[in-house]
């Protein structure tokens, strides 16, 4: 309803600026520029409340009761650490590159932005839907590893390093059943565009026919946001913070909050991909695909606090020797299913 | 095993490939991977205080290891020539923290052995009991602590949960949750029976105490009651960490250390155990009344097969469940009467020399006592398992990665006051 | 089409630009005393032994290099999949030789040990 309304406004105003005779380039990068500002605002409140949600989990997790002080149960909790993490010192070690260790920060929140485009939020709640949307979230969200890799890199801090060095090899093993995972619906639906994908699961959620895949999916996209069991590169155990350990105030919040968006964009992406998107009964289609990525966000909050953490070689096994035969036979059995 | 770390210590060129690079000095630079030098501890997150390793990497595995100790020396060894036999004994709660009762345990029979005091059977009994609730609480820490180093963070929080109830059982008994100074020479300093906490709820942290409801609960119900469900805990660590394949993953199969090994470097306790051979001090020296509790609660002290991680950890879990069932045992059978023989407060040992050793939850600690006559010890030298479970370290780790050093040391179970005294 | 991508364009800047306000914005507020520890790189607490900038045996060459390969065939295959309903049962045994080749490849370069750590 909402959605129509400003469709229709937006209509109105395109009408006025064709007929005043600036080229409509314009009026797109103007509607791009608020589009973006609405939604770097989600991402942050999003962040916010999901450290919330995720100590508040935690702590009835363990028989305990999360942040109680700041506010009425903790709610100001995420906004005293925002606070925090503003005002703190930025120390940048004599030792490491410092261009590069200013950059990364950068880079690794870029890809949570473009990603944002083409997840369907809701009913016409799209930013841009393009043909080749899922390809094109593959193709941007590899980047954050990049960061992650300059930063460690940049650090010259033999943790960093090592957190780096772990974070390419989990690339190397999840990317290829993740991507591996999706061509089953992609065969399913018959188009990479995401809405596209959502449409066709009018009838019935592809998590129906692709069981497999969405399994693969989970476990992918789990190593993907660096969550446990797949926290290697920020081990903290192991490596004290891995890629991040000199990282301090705004440019460790912006890993921060790159990782947590990450985490609620592979939900938005599992729960489009795999649970029907933002179609439901009843509800508004928004109120909907917020359930579905809650569910998805709720079992990645479930894994962390129930289980270790993987060694590194293992994962690579696990990666290569299980996830990636399963996903060509997923493929081929869905290809099969199909063809028949 | 052995071959599987030749494998792991060999690095990917062959041979071969290596004469050829060296026939062709141009090309040596580029296949050069460099080894560093990387500082592990004292502050690091898994160090369990102030350890530090000094690690010789090459990429993710460790080549060579030195492990650094000395950041927590206070001279208790020294101390002990300045005090007087009884002003020692709260100096020795610092020992071991984790495990402060058994440690003042060692010291009294010592004394008591050198100076011939006769310790009533009551005071054995209680001696016992607190002795057996420290080693579950020191298990516990060691649990909890391993798994949250391999990356479960959730039972960490579970493990201090039930230490929890054991923290409080020792505050109702003595006043203090860590640094007890709870055993006196000949005895104990309070009876159970006089230890009470009047406000507890009959809910205590889960154990429901008193069923009629009121408020209010007494050492010997709450010791009782513990020891009756805490087994059941321990089957739900097990169902979150042995029932988990990671767990088993990162567990299973690394840290191997042979038998003949483990008794060149001097481990003790658990970890010997787990390498498969059943040397338990208080079954072999049957000291206090142990001999009375093994006969009647028919335990025997759990081995090992491979002297792997897992094996360690088995041996532990079960450790635990047999801590209880001494515990229930010794409630059941402890006889009344007097909790403290009468002992001089000034108090003069006899000229002689001792060596006194007891099962601390890490091993054998023990404590060698010169006397002089006087009233403070002429020489006093403590025996710390740490120390001796530490030294076996940079066997053990050679040819494994970063993340098999936090699970072999967490599985070793080290504490760094006791390694450094 | 090409304006399709206008809005991702935009999206990259604004990104950047959200960054830098960020960061721009936490300058204004945070204090600045460095000192010499301050700068030094962690390393537990002790003076750092070298620097870190070496050349790291990564150890997963091999599985990196085959991650290439089946990363580039995986870009192959998105176009035969959004199409393969139409494509019918000549595209599906097409690709099916394919995925078998890849497959045979798995096969031999797990034979072969490169999947493992060295």
């Amino acid at each position: 309803m909402i959605a129509g309304w400003i469709n229709s406004c937006y209509e109105s105003i395109r009408n006025w600026w064709v007929a005043c005779g600036i080229p409509l380039v314009w009026l797109d990068i103007i509607r791009a520029i608020l589009l973006g500002i609405v939604l770097a605002i989600i991402v942050v409140v999003a962040v916010l409340i999901l450290t919330y949600v995720e100590r508040k989990v935690a702590g009835h997790f363990q028989s305990r009761m999360g942040p109680m002080r700041v506010g009425w149960h903790g709610l100001l909790q995420p906004i005293a650490d925002a606070i925090k993490l503003i005002q703190k010192e930025d120390i940048v070690p004599e030792k490491a590159d410092y261009w590069v260790f200013t950059l990364a920060p950068f880079v690794v929140f870029v890809p949570v932005m473009m990603v944002l485009v083409v997840i369907p939020f809701g009913d016409h709640l799209i930013v841009q839907d393009l043909n080749i949307g899922i390809l094109y979230i593959f193709a941007v969200s590899g980047i954050g590893v990049v960061a992650i890799l300059m930063g460690g890199w940049a650090s010259n801090n033999k943790w960093s390093l090592l957190g780096a060095m772990r974070s390419v090899s989990q690339m190397v093993s999840y990317e290829l059943p993740l991507i591996l995972s999706v061509l089953g619906v992609v065969i399913l639906a018959g188009t990479m565009s995401m809405g596209g994908i959502v449409e066709a699961q009018r009838k019935m959620w592809f998590i129906v026919y692709q069981p497999l895949g969405f399994i693969i999916y989970l476990f992918a996209a789990t190593a993907e946001v660096n969550r446990v069991p797949f926290d290697l590169p920020e081990a903290e155990q192991e490596i004290v913070a891995g890629y991040n350990t000199e990282y301090s105030g705004m440019k460790f919040a912006m890993f921060y909050l790159a990782e947590y968006a990450n985490m609620f964009i592979v939900s938005m992406i599992g729960a489009t991909l795999f649970l029907g998107g933002w179609q439901g009964p009843l509800l508004p289609s928004p109120v909907w695909f917020l359930i579905k990525t809650g569910a998805m966000v709720f079992i990645l909050l479930w894994f962390r606090w129930t289980f270790p953490r993987f060694r590194v070689d293992q994962l690579m096994d696990f990666g290569w020797k299980v996830l990636l035969p399963f996903a060509f036979i997923n493929l081929l059995v869905t290809a099969l299913v199909v063809i028949i | 095993m052995a071959e599987d770390r030749d494998r792991i210590l060999k690095t990917m060129i062959t041979e071969d490939e290596l004469s050829a690079i060296e026939a062709r000095p141009e090309l040596k630079k580029d296949y050069r991977t460099e080894e560093f030098w990387m500082n592990v501890g004292p502050q690091h997150p898994s160090t369990h205080g102030v350890l530090r390793l000094v690690l010789k990497m090459d990429g993710e595995v460790i080549v060579d290891c030195v492990p650094q100790i000395g950041y927590l020396h206070r001279g208790l060894d020294k101390m002990a020539e300045l005090k007087t036999y009884n002003q020692y004994l709260p100096y020795l709660d610092r020992a071991d923290y984790v495990s402060a009762m058994l440690t003042e345990h060692c010291y009294v029979m010592a004394v008591e052995k050198l100076a011939g005091i006769e310790v009533p059977e009551r005071a054995e009994y209680i001696r016992v009991i607190v002795s057996e609730l420290n080693r579950i609480a020191s298990h516990l820490v060691w649990l909890g602590v391993l798994s949250l180093d391999l990356g479960a963070i959730t039972p960490f929080l579970y493990c201090f949960r039930e230490r929890e109830i054991i923290m409080d059982l020792f505050e109702m008994l003595c006043g203090q949750r860590l640094t007890y100074n709870y055993l006196r020479f000949g005895g104990v300093a309070f009876d159970i029976d006089e230890a009470v906490n009047p406000n507890a709820p009959h809910k205590f942290l889960g154990i429901t105490v008193n069923p009629g409801g009121e408020r209010g609960v007494d050492f010997t119900t709450l010791a009782y009651r513990f020891a009756e469900v805490f087994p059941d805990r321990v089957d739900d660590y097990e169902a979150i960490l042995t029932h988990n394949e990671i767990f088993l993953e990162r567990m299973a199969g690394i840290g191997y250390l042979p038998l003949d090994v483990a008794l060149s470097y001097g481990v003790t306790g658990p970890n010997i155990r787990g390498s498969g051979f059943a040397y338990d001090i208080r079954k072999v020296d049957k000291y206090s009344i142990y001999e009375k509790v093994y006969n009647g609660t028919g335990i025997e002290p759990p081995t090992g097969e491979k002297g792997d991680c897992w094996d360690r950890y088995k041996v532990r879990i079960q450790e635990m469940r047999d801590s209880c069932k001494m515990i229930k045992w010794c409630l059941d059978n402890i006889p009344d009467g007097p909790i403290r023989s009468k002992v001089p407060r000034v108090l003069k040992v006899a000229e002689g020399e001792t060596y006194m050793r007891i099962e601390a939850p890490r091993g054998e600690f023990g404590i060698y006592l010169v006397s002089d006559g006087t009233n403070k010890p002429y020489r006093l030298k403590l025996r710390g398992p740490s120390f001796s479970n530490l030294s076996v370290l940079p066997y053990m780790i050679r040819g494994y990665k970063v993340a098999d050093l936090i699970a072999i040391f967490g599985s070793l179970d080290v504490i760094l006051p006791d390694c450094d005294r | 089409m090409a304006s399709d991508y206008i809005v991702v364009c935009v999206m990259f800047f604004i990104a950047l630009g959200f960054v830098g306000v960020a960061l721009f914005v936490a300058k204004l507020v945070r204090p600045r005393r460095p000192t010499n520890v301050k700068l030094t790189t962690y390393e537990c607490g002790e003076k750092p032994w070298g620097g870190a900038w070496v050349q790291y045996n990564v150890r997963f060459y091999l599985v990196a290099l085959a991650f290439v390969v089946f990363d580039v065939e995986a870009a192959f295959l998105f176009p035969w999949a959004v199409v393969f309903k139409k494509l019918g049962l000549f595209g599906f045994i097409e690709m099916a030789v394919f995925i078998f080749v890849i497959l045979f490849g798995l096969v031999y370069v797990w034979r072969k040990g490169a999947l493992k750590w060295v």
